[in-house]
């Protein structure tokens, strides 16, 4: 109740929560706001912004751009949650193993974590997607397969930190199993910095995302913010509005990630957060 | 003395990381056979490519050459071997060796990167250490601002804004490519012509990174402040600027470059985006083309070959970070 009370004191934290609020009824209520479909033509091709009762005007094909950038809200954040969450279910777990059993398996399983921190994660997405067809599963496994690095080094810098303290020998006298010590002990404790990295991952899969789709290898049933920019590359002399508004919605969105996760870490973590401000 | 003993290390510094070279390529290459692999369909198909699968005996030769009817473990070690002497197939929708096509647009993307990523450095490092200086200042709350927001910034779009602004609006800068075609340029016009195309591709995959390396100084400022030797270099009198100078900023770095290292791969990642807005002829762009193509082989031999790019910017990286960090000097001294 005290983190919800310092939370609500934090004014980029709460500046951030309200944006990401907006950015969810946004999404949640495309389709009663914009009942026609963003595939679907609803005027002329090219119309500008605030003409033909499209605020952000049409592309190409006269389809609204307000419609896409509503319904974008739901594939970038539906993309964005479900790959932070693949991302933190891999990284916990590694780092959890890594952390708490040490040693051999935990040279083998950082030596795996360095590997994938070094390679260029974009590219490996790229060549993921490519290979297994874009598609919503897909795209969200594969952003979760390259964002976990830094989630299993947390986790793992926790569980070192945890595992010779009492209450975890006590439970280990007590003759508790690994599990339920690692499960129902260790990770219950360091569950706040895990929390708040997430968060930010979310952010960082929205980015990921939307390079990908830019990139022609997002869902091609799925109207993302990526791929109206990139259609609207093409065109950006005659139809700047093409590109702006889906490229501001990435932006608004990930701001608001950021600063909820940045406040959320404040309140949570006041011992790392310190030596940040 | 001292002398022999940092070129030793050194030394030893270059061949740990020819270790690790070596290692890495040996494991992205067998990730790459293993994805072949896993592809949907005929590995002969997915290798071909969209182009070359039609012709029955474009697959009969891949499968010869790959031997691809051997045991799994006899291929990838013919693969291991082939990738070892830089073979790394062939492109049958350009009809080229990848090898071929990579080196062909492999100095435009070294041009990009490395420019940005010194820039980035520089001036991220700069704008960090002197807003850490006047933290709590209206200039430091504006530059937290300007770096949140430029963070939360898809590069791509970053560099589109960057047409519409500087091409389409004002028309001062060219909107893509690498320079004049047909200019009959001069070898310094031909320069500073491709300094122009470069001005916004660069600043578009450089802000982000600075901004990043702003914010890790500011902050890496701060908490050096706050320390020991600093406290004591001020009670012995030591004028402020000689202070920041030699005390504070050196430290500071520390962290930023490490950072910087493990950015590497990042930033190249965003090299492909940025090379694909800009039209920029870089590898980037041959990805681009080979995602639209489902290029396979050009696919595979990029990520390898960027994968190096990265190892070989963290060597530059661990040197910088032997050569600031006082900790490291003083026990070679």
């Amino acid at each position: 109740m005290d983190a919800v009370k310092a939370f609500l004191r934090h004014p980029s934290g709460m500046a951030g929560f309200v944006l990401l609020i907006i950015v969810l009824i946004v999404a949640i209520t495309a389709p009663v706001l914009f009942p026609v479909s963003p595939w679907e033509m609803s005027g002329t091709p090219f119309t500008p912004p605030g003409e033909d009762g499209m605020w952000l005007g049409g592309d190409t094909l006269g389809r609204d751009v307000a419609a896409g950038v509503a319904h974008g809200a739901r594939v970038s954040l539906l993309i964005g949650i479900a790959s932070a969450l693949a991302a933190m279910t891999i990284g916990v777990m590694i780092g959890a193993i890594s952390g708490y059993f040490g040693g051999k398996v935990d040279l083998v399983l950082m030596r795996v974590t360095e590997l994938f921190q070094t390679v260029p994660a974009f590219i490996l997405a790229i060549l993921l997607v490519a290979t297994f067809s874009p598609s919503l599963l897909t795209i969200i496994l594969t952003i979760g397969a390259v964002s976990w690095p830094p989630l299993a080094r947390l986790t793992r810098a926790e569980f070192l930190r945890l595992r010779g303290r009492e209450f975890v020998e006590a439970a280990l006298c007590q003759g508790e199993s690994t599990a339920r010590i690692v499960l129902g002990h260790i990770l219950p404790n360091a569950i706040s910095p895990i929390l708040v990295v997430v968060s930010l991952t979310v952010a960082t899969a929205i980015l990921l995302e939307s390079a990908l789709s830019f990139m022609g290898l997002g869902d091609p049933n799925l109207m993302s913010w990526g791929f109206m920019i990139g259609a609207g590359r093409t065109v950006i002399r005659q139809a700047w509005w093409m590109s702006v508004f889906p490229g501001l919605a990435i932006l608004v969105t990930v701001l608001a990630i950021n600063l909820f996760g940045e406040g959320l870490s404040d309140v949570l973590n006041p011992r790392v957060s310190r030596r940040r401000a | 003395m001292t002398g022999t003993r940092s070129t030793a290390r050194i030394g030893l510094l270059v061949a740990a990381w020819i270790v690790r070279l070596v290692a890495i390529i040996l494991v992205i290459a067998t990730f790459n056979f293993v994805l072949v692999r896993a592809a949907p369909g005929d590995p002969a198909m997915v290798m071909a490519g969209q182009s070359g699968a039609a012709d029955p005996k474009i697959l009969d030769d891949l499968r010869k050459e790959y031997g691809l009817d051997k045991p799994y473990l006899v291929q990838l070690g013919t693969h291991l071997a082939r990738v070892l002497t830089l073979d790394l197939g062939y492109s049958y929708r350009q009809r080229r060796p990848v090898l071929d096509l990579i080196l062909e647009r492999l100095p435009a993307t070294l041009l990009l990167t490395l420019t940005a990523f010194c820039l980035a450095l520089l001036i991220g490092t700069t704008l960090g250490a002197l807003a850490g200086l006047v933290a709590g200042s209206i200039a430091d709350t504006v530059f937290t601002v300007l770096s949140l927001l430029l963070y939360a910034t898809p590069v791509f779009w970053l560099g589109l804004m960057l047409v519409l602004v500087f091409s389409v609006t004002l028309g001062w800068l060219p909107p893509f490519g690498y320079e004049t075609i047909n200019a009959k340029h001069t070898a310094i016009e031909r320069i500073f012509d491709i300094m122009k195309h470069m001005i916004m591709p660069v600043i578009s995959l450089a802000a982000i990174y600075l901004a990043i390396y702003a914010r890790l100084m500011r902050s890496s400022i701060i908490e050096v402040s706050h320390q020991d030797f600093i406290k004591t270099a001020r009670a012995k009198g030591l004028a402020r600027p000689r202070i920041v100078v030699s005390h504070m900023l050196r430290n500071a770095l520390v962290p930023v470059v490490t950072v910087a290292g493990m950015q590497a791969g990042a930033l190249v990642g965003g090299a492909v985006v940025i090379e694909t807005v800009f039209a920029w002829p870089g590898l980037g762009r041959l990805t681009f083309e080979a995602v639209l193509q489902r290029d396979y082989p050009v696919l595979l031999g990029i990520f390898l070959i960027l994968s190096v790019i990265v190892i070989a910017l963290n060597l530059v990286t661990d040197l910088i970070y032997r050569l600031i960090d006082p900790r490291m000097t003083t026990e070679a001294a």
